[in-house]
């Protein structure tokens, strides 16, 4: 779907410190473009917060995006705010539904490319079924930020059925990956400058909440836990999981869901897919008995179509996940030392 | 002018999928099993080789009699703790742009690693080839750029062409700061170290898939103990470690190659080429280990302008390596990393005391991070 939303004409083609200020420039840029293109009811308000009616347990998530290029295969930093946190408040089990956004823009930066990203915004909204009720802006001087960084914070209600807790996961449990791993990470090192490399590898920014809103409606208290590797990569949440809940994982290379051209870049640049970044999928944790069931329901959204079974909760080795290779050797996963690559979401 | 390195569009690699087949890793193992009657203890001298056993689990399959030792092929951990400091120096105090492979960034200099200078504003960048450097010299002709020549065989042709590459295009202010060190002085030096007990040797595919195979001959007639060319997959170790029982058992001492689909004997001989142009071989302090004579490159005079050393006259002394750390019997194969009292304690991965804890190619870290701190965390 190709969105026709026409940068409105401005007499300025580059942010300035002006539109930060919170003066006339400020109103501008927010009247001509954020308040018109991301219109609501809460939003036109334009009042200094948004005011809400939530009921019942309610999830609230905040996360900060910086990624560099700003716009890479398959997405943009826009897109990437929006969905990022539709996505944490769907692994909490709620019904995404408010984001705050705001803006740190580096002085310079291009009207266009400002536009662009807030096109995808208004696009990954309205996707996603989530409204952006208020915000902020604030222009720091050229060579003190990096052309934008963006927080948003969401708030949404706790589906009725749900009940995702670190205290449910047990032994026996299996771990499900919703489809391929580490692609978002590649996809942005293939544009990395100096790194540039040809491949048809996109980032996997997606919202998962429409799948995970199905997938709960469907399992209800089954689904034990939900998570999104993100930044860490697949390694870094399942030590968090086996960390938090005292148990051991076992995985399955075999099993590890991954594209051709993601696992030949990956080869080559001597990077492990486990530590590689994602954006677009997550890991559940069920019941045994429920495992074929879960997967065939979610190959059937086509954000999910190489869901597997990669792993499952043990008793052995607590605390530590533990990974059979390829050729039936064991070795542990730790977590993530350093960083593979700075500055991925 | 903008950079461009642009690398052929990546598709589906070949000759991966084909050596990690658990049912030829299987039947490898088999025949080792049948074939082996005695304790054998064999080094595989690359770091990328210690990295693939573990990571692959290899280690626990094996048969009891087989006992992998892991060699002083690491670069990362061989590079002495002088030339960190240098680097450290070169950026913090010469304004230099100094461009480094990533692994080397985290290994403790004296008092602070590359990583630390950086996030002090030293102007430190983690490049993926050091060609990429002398475009950043042509970027930045008012800023020096020195690219950290780390490595053994394997890299010196690409820093070789680096210094050629510069020198055609006229870029002056690029030159490189080498710790290149080679593979054969150091099986020498594990050989003549009276505390070692090897038996054998994997000798590193990638080293001589540059330098063929002819330095290896030698060293099989003087120690007679059977060498084998060795690839770094699954099923290239496990049929490396077979060749290398086999010759064991019969009593054989033979030079062999294992890794022929990539390696010839001869070698790559425009990359030899090049290393012979660029460098001369010279004496190199090895981290760990001491002083190895004549095991490793220095750039020769013809490129002496280059030569980061002598452009920018820093002469700093060695620092004693941390007192608790066991590096060197490690690099020798005289110790396992879970033998050393610190492993796992004082010494992990985000605080390494010395510097096979960093790479993932060092023993330590490949322990730590795969099979062996299971009991140890």
């Amino acid at each position: 779907m190709q969105y026709v939303c026409p940068m409105p004409k401005l007499d300025f083609d580059r942010i300035t410190l002006g539109h930060g200020s919170g003066g006339k420039l400020t109103n501008i840029l927010l009247q001509t473009g954020v308040f018109d293109l991301l219109s609501n009811p809460y939003l036109d308000e334009h009042h200094d917060g948004a005011i809400l009616e939530l009921q019942g347990p309610t999830a609230f998530t905040t996360d900060s995006f910086v990624v560099s290029p700003i716009f890479f295969p398959g997405g943009d930093i826009g897109e990437l705010a929006v969905n990022g946190t539709v996505n944490d408040l769907a692994m909490c089990g709620a019904k995404a539904q408010y984001l705050s956004l705001s803006f740190i823009i580096e002085e310079g930066m291009l009207m266009t490319d400002f536009w662009q990203v807030l096109v995808s915004i208004k696009r990954a909204c309205e996707i996603a079924g989530v409204q952006v009720v208020t915000g902020d802006t604030k222009v720091v001087e050229r060579g003190k930020g990096d052309q934008i960084f963006i927080n948003t914070t969401g708030v949404g209600q706790i589906l009725p059925t749900a009940k995702i807790s670190m205290n449910t996961v047990k032994e026996g449990d299996v771990i499900i990956v919703s489809d391929v791993i580490a692609s978002h990470g590649i996809a942005i090192m293939s544009k990395r400058e100096g790194l540039e490399f040809e491949s048809d590898i996109e980032s996997d920014t997606r919202p998962l909440n429409g799948v995970i809103e199905d997938l709960i409606s469907k399992y209800g208290d089954s689904i034990h836990l939900l998570k999104d590797p993100t930044r860490g990569g697949l390694s870094s949440v399942l030590n968090e999981i086996a960390r938090d809940s005292g148990l051991g994982i076992q995985l399955e290379e075999k099993n590890l869901p991954i594209n051709e051209q993601v696992k030949a870049a990956c080869e080559i640049l001597g990077l492990d897919p486990l530590y590689v970044a994602n954006e677009g999928i997550f890991i559940a944790i069920i019941p045994s008995n429920l495992a074929e069931s879960v997967v065939e329901h979610l190959k059937t959204k086509v954000e999910c179509r190489s869901a597997s079974i990669i792993g499952r909760i043990t008793n052995d080795h607590p605390k530590q996940v533990i990974i059979k290779s390829s050729i039936g050797g064991k070795r542990v996963v730790n977590m993530l030392v350093g960083q593979q690559l700075p500055r991925i979401c | 002018m903008k950079k461009q390195l642009t690398y052929r569009k990546i598709t589906k690699l070949k000759y991966v999928n084909e050596y990690r087949d658990e049912d030829l890793a299987k039947s490898y193992l088999a025949q080792i099993k049948d074939i082996v009657t005695k304790p054998w203890n064999i080094m595989e001298v690359c770091g990328g080789q210690t990295h693939s056993l573990v990571k692959n689990g290899i280690i626990d399959l094996l048969p009891d009699e087989i006992n992998m030792i892991h060699g002083p092929g690491c670069p990362v951990c061989v590079t002495p703790i002088h030339l960190i400091d240098e680097a450290i120096y070169l950026a913090e105090e010469k304004n230099v742009i100094l461009c480094s492979y990533g692994d080397m960034l985290r290994v403790p200099g004296a008092t602070k690693s590359l990583l630390d200078a950086k996030a002090g504003h030293a102007d430190i960048r983690i490049l993926y080839s050091p060609l990429e450097a002398v475009q950043l010299a042509q970027n930045h002709p008012d800023r020096e750029v020195v690219f950290f020549a780390v490595g053994f065989e394997t890299t010196a042709p690409a820093n070789a062409m680096s210094v050629v590459q510069a020198h055609q295009l006229g870029v002056k202010n690029y030159s490189i700061l080498t710790s290149h060190v080679l593979v054969p002085p150091a099986m020498e030096a594990v050989m003549d170290d009276t505390e070692s007990n090897i038996h054998a040797f994997l000798a590193a595919g990638h080293v001589c898939t540059i330098m063929g195979i002819s330095e290896y001959g030698p060293l099989v007639d003087k120690y007679k103990i059977p060498i084998v060319v060795t690839g770094f997959e699954p099923v290239d170790l496990l049929q490396g470690i077979y060749m290398t029982v086999k010759q064991l058992e019969e009593g054989s001492a033979e030079l062999e190659n294992q890794y022929s689909r990539v390696v010839k004997s001869e070698g790559n001989q425009n990359a030899i080429n090049l290393i012979q142009e660029v460098f001369k071989v010279d004496n190199r302090v090895w981290r760990g280990i001491g002083n190895i004579p004549q095991s490793g490159y220095e750039v020769n005079e013809k490129y002496a302008a280059y030569d980061a050393n002598l452009k920018f006259s820093v002469n700093i002394e060695d620092t004693p390596e941390n007192a608790d750390c066991i590096a060197g019997a490690i690099l020798k194969g005289i110790k396992k990393p879970s033998e050393c009292s610190q492993f796992g304690k004082k010494c992990k991965p985000e605080f390494p005391l010395g510097a096979p804890m960093v790479s993932s190619e060092g023993a330590c870290a490949a322990y730590y991070h795969f099979n062996f701190a299971m009991n140890q965390i």
